[in-house]
């Protein structure tokens, strides 16, 4: 330790400044950061990480627990499960996103009211927007009443409790994070590229193919990734919507800790932590992808 | 061409409609008059507003969620700004390191986070206790602050703080006198945006709340699953009449951070 605090002697002594003067250009901007680092690290990093541990060295130094995890079935359901849903949710959400963001974008007075159709739901929590989905999907809800009324069906149908539910009330809480970063990317495509490949005659419908969607993949990209990461984390929708069988692995994780069964739900945690982790660094390589994490500040 | 124009405009139209209409119908529901989910409702009443401001089982919670959330936006605010002040002056690699680590909450999956807490804290009996719920939802809520007085700062024009330093401003001064009042806005807007965090969070406070610290969205998650009345769309809906209305302040703080952004250019 001793020598560690010694300057450590430059071979090439070019600069005639002590090599560990710190000016307070450096020491303040460090002291700025320390009280939120310090923070995190105590009551985030520290707690989250002591926590994963358990999933190695319980008892001792083991890796028995993903040995386990290889050979059970409930989890490669439930994984299963979770990434079904995120690839539903997805392709739910880039469906209906894609046309409301080009509306958003080209629409002239009605942007603002868009913006804030968008925007209410995205603030409103996720317990109260899966609330309503639970009074629309009812047994005697708005949807099986009207339809009973109509004389479509002759009794209600079981919407509630099934994955069907899940997926659209997930399509409809996770739609904006879709939207926004679409309407970002066909916001930021030159106008004159549209209108140079019209005047070239170029129909509306082959100047979107072949102009503005291409160059609105990267938002698409941003967007798809951003929605995907975000449902494998689900908890409370697939709870309130999803029938007994549509677990998540969220919900198998609250499951396991209270039943005090920390080793496997760090094990969990690890696998669902590592697997969202992993999806961003690809999709990290992408164009224009950098700017989904600012769009996450929702 | 008509049909060309009206069959999109239709899409649009529903797909907006898809995401409005839930929120009508809690909005709606809260109103009926019935005693249990049905809409339409038969008749209108305010019985389920009676139902919540007379019940001390919602009120209770009530007050202890807007006590946590104050104090998470007092403790994010200042943490978050201060960091915020940091980060833009760091070092490259040091500035992705401490970035990483404080907008991190942002991506990791929240269960996670609640477990991992929950974990930490039942060992020193801090669980059911407000306390550790405050400390909890700061984790989640900082993030907004620093990328929200992030962008506020990004969007300064430098001049103005060396023309003060040049006249002769001491550097507390200058962040007095010219930084603070500058990024006040994105401050506030950061700050609505961790109270909105931490009112509405439950997955943290379903393994934290205990016994002892039952906020308003975890009473509302032992509601749902024993009895679904309408007292759920009455609280659902003041808390998006207390969104709606944070949002809109949001909106016209960040307007004015982008007249003084203008006014800064033209400077």
């Amino acid at each position: 330790m001793s020598d560690l605090a010694q300057p450590v002697p430059l071979s090439v002594p070019v600069r005639t400044a002590p090599a560990f003067a710190v000016t307070s250009r450096q020491v303040v901007p460090l002291l700025l950061v320390a009280p939120l680092v310090l923070y995190m690290v105590v009551l985030y990093a520290l707690p989250v990480a002591s926590m994963l541990l358990r999933s190695i060295n319980e008892p001792g130094w083991t890796l028995q627990h993903y040995r386990d995890l290889m050979t059970d079935s409930v989890f490669f359901n439930t994984l299963s499960n979770t990434l079904y849903t995120a690839v539903i949710v997805t392709l739910g959400t880039l469906v209906l996103g894609y046309p409301v963001a080009l509306a958003l974008v080209r629409a002239k007075r009605l942007a603002p009211l868009i913006l804030v159709i968008v925007l209410l739901p995205f603030w409103t929590s996720v317990l109260v927007r899966s609330y309503a989905w639970m009074v629309l999907l009812g047994r005697h809800g708005l949807i099986n009443e009207a339809l009973l009324a109509s004389e479509l069906i002759d009794r209600p149908l079981r919407l509630l409790n099934t994955p069907l539910a899940v997926q659209i009330g997930m399509i409809h809480i996770l739609l904006p994070y879709m939207i926004l970063p679409v309407a970002n990317a066909l916001r930021q495509i030159d106008p004159s590229l549209a209108r140079a490949a019209a005047g070239l005659g170029s129909p509306p419908w082959r100047t979107f193919l072949q102009v503005t969607l291409p160059l609105s993949i990267p938002g698409v990209a941003a967007g798809a990734l951003l929605v995907f990461v975000l449902s494998l984390g689900f908890y409370i929708t697939p709870a309130m919507l999803g029938g007994p069988r549509d677990i998540t692995l969220s919900m198998l994780i609250a499951n396991q800790v209270d039943q005090l069964n920390w080793a496997y739900a760090a094990c969990l945690s690890t696998v669902l932590l590592v697997t969202a982790l992993i999806i961003i660094a690809l999709c990290r390589r992408l164009p224009g992808i950098g700017n989904a994490f600012k769009m996450s500040a929702r | 061409m008509k049909v060309a124009r009206l069959l999109p405009q239709s899409v649009v139209g529903l797909i907006l409609l898809f995401l409005a209409f839930p929120m009508v119908v809690v909005f709606a529901v809260s109103f009926s008059s019935a005693n249990y989910l049905t809409f339409p409702p038969p008749a209108l009443g305010l019985k389920w507003y009676r139902a919540y401001f007379g019940s001390e089982n919602w009120l209770n919670p009530t007050w202890l969620s807007l006590w946590v959330a104050a104090a998470v936006v007092v403790l994010s605010t200042i943490l978050g700004t201060l960091a915020a002040l940091g980060i833009a002056r760091l070092p490259r690699a040091l500035k992705v390191l401490v970035s990483g680590l404080i907008l991190s909450p942002m991506i990791v999956p929240v269960i996670v986070v609640a477990i991992g807490v929950y974990y930490a804290f039942s060992k020193y009996g801090l669980v059911g206790q407000p306390i550790a719920l405050v400390l909890a939802h700061t984790c989640l809520a900082v993030p907004f602050v620093v990328t929200s007085v992030t962008a506020t700062l990004a969007g300064i024009d430098p001049r103005l703080e060396q023309a003060a330093l040049s006249l002769g401003a001491s550097p507390r001064g200058t962040f007095f006198q010219i930084t603070l009042p500058l990024i006040r806005p994105g401050i506030l807007v950061g700050a609505l945006f961790a109270f909105i965090t931490s009112f509405d969070e439950l997955i943290v406070a379903l393994f934290l709340s205990g016994q002892g610290a039952v906020t308003l969205p975890r009473r509302m998650w032992e509601d749902l699953r024993y009895a679904i009345d309408p007292t759920i769309a009455a609280v659902s809906t003041l808390t998006i009449v207390l969104t709606a209305v944070l949002l809109g302040t949001a909106h016209l703080l960040r307007r004015r951070a982008e007249q003084t952004r203008t006014l800064t250019a033209s400077s």
